[in-house]
């Protein structure tokens, strides 16, 4: 063994320090300084290919304490766009403070960076449930909590939004995720997904914000690295409810064909959106777009009748409309 | 062949739960192979610092892997 320390055969491309990470399907390697760099600028590149938004717009980044979404609101203050926070309080315990624990390194994120703003939604403080309680309760949430879970989040990230009159909404959502999402809508030839799925949802209704991917082109490796350069201590552990197995299946297949075959994940996520958007390739809901009308409660756009399925949660039919709308309060005590 | 093992230079590695002792003097990626691991989903760090896969692993060095793949719930 004649190797000394300090030999390696990695250097940065752009200074010739040693590398932190190789990022073979762009085959780039970097140092930690110009890797943050890199990210940074690779963000920008995003933001401005898929037109996400600009510097006069008013950005909502949904925090969950994980390193995508923390990673995201760094940089984007890094880039000094006008991004807020929205934290939404689960009220996850299984024994391991879950929520708790997320919270906690969101506050240790913002103790580094004074002058963020985070907008904090508690589903037990404003609807007087958690998440496992409400699972228990609905038959949506039977046996697992995931269902009413998302509908909840998707629902308040969009009523914070509007409330607080945000342009954006934007989710850290990698590039590992969408391959994975397009992976497995692609397995069940899901035509009503692929003709969805996107970096950018336009607000196609009133009652919708617009929401928003930056980070839809880098590998979850690449977040992951960015997060440890920058020393950002995220929530590590996964949400104990995790409906992971089938997501992290897919996950795990793809990073196998990318070890084998460098650049697979991406082309496969990028050739698709670039084909779609050309019109090479074209899919159609089934039985034509769903009729939207708005909520009568929340104006959020339902297929499912005068109520959404958030409100239907919450509201009774022997509630008038003064006491539907204390079941489904404002969220922000100061709309801007 | 153990006897051999143990002259050679032995590094740590901890991922997740699990530890395994490795024989060192070589880069992360032929010890991410050899415990089967795949390189897209591992990052390797030495001393709180990022190291890259070609990064030679010395005796007793401590390496920790960060898994980078969540299952959703953002
Ligand atoms: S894993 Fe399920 S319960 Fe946990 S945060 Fe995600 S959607 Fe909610
Ligand atoms: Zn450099
Ligand atoms: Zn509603």
């Amino acid at each position: 063994m004649s190797r000394k320390k300090g030999r390696k055969s990695l250097r940065c491309k752009k200074c010739g320090q040693t590398a932190v990470i190789y990022m073979r399907h762009h085959r780039l390697a970097l140092c930690d300084h110009h890797y943050v760099e890199w990210f940074i600028n690779y963000t920008q590149r995003t933001i401005d290919k898929y037109k996400m938004f600009t510097r006069r717009n008013r950005i909502l980044v949904a925090i969950s304490g994980g390193k995508d979404s923390l990673s995201l609101w760094d940089v984007l203050i890094q880039l000094g766009y006008q991004a807020d926070g929205l934290y939404i309080g689960l009220g996850i315990d299984e024994g391991i403070q879950y929520s708790e624990r997320s919270l906690e390194a969101i506050h240790r994120f913002m103790a580094e960076r004074p002058g963020l703003t985070l907008h904090v939604v508690d589903m037990k403080e404003t609807y007087g449930e958690t998440i496992p309680e409400l699972a228990l309760r609905t038959r949506r949430g039977r046996g697992k909590p995931c269902s009413v879970c998302g509908l909840s989040k998707r629902h308040i990230m969009n009523q914070v939004a509007r409330e607080g009159g945000y342009d954006v909404l934007a989710t850290g959502h990698n590039l590992d995720d969408e391959a994975a999402v397009l992976f497995q809508n692609t397995l069940h030839w899901q035509t009503g997904y692929l003709a969805r799925q996107s970096p950018v949802l336009e607000a196609t209704h009133p009652g919708l914000v617009k929401k928003v991917k930056p980070f839809c082109r880098f590998y979850e490796r690449e977040v992951a690295a960015y997060a440890l350069v920058r020393g950002i201590e995220y929530q590590y552990d996964e949400c104990p409810f995790s409906e992971g197995a089938t997501t992290i299946l897919y996950k795990e297949l793809l990073n196998q064909l990318e070890a084998q075959a460098p650049g697979t994940k991406f082309q496969f996520y990028t050739q698709f959106l670039n084909a779609r958007e050309k019109g090479q390739i074209t899919f159609h809901e089934k039985g034509g777009e769903p009729v939207l009308r708005p909520c009568r409660v929340c104006e959020q756009p339902t297929t499912a009748g005068d109520l959404c399925a958030f409100c239907r949660l919450w509201v009774t039919p022997d509630m008038d409309e003064e006491a539907a709308r204390m079941a489904v309060p404002p969220l922000l005590a100061t709309p801007a | 062949m153990l006897a051999k093992q143990m002259e050679c230079a032995m590094a740590k590695i901890i991922y997740r739960d699990k530890e395994w002792t490795v024989q060192g003097g070589r880069p992360v990626r032929e010890i991410l192979e050899e415990l089967q691991l795949n390189p897209e989903s591992v990052l390797a760090v030495r001393d709180g610092k990022l190291i890259n896969e070609e990064t030679i692993v010395e005796e007793e060095d401590v390496i920790k892997l960060v898994a980078v793949i969540s299952g959703g719930g953002r």
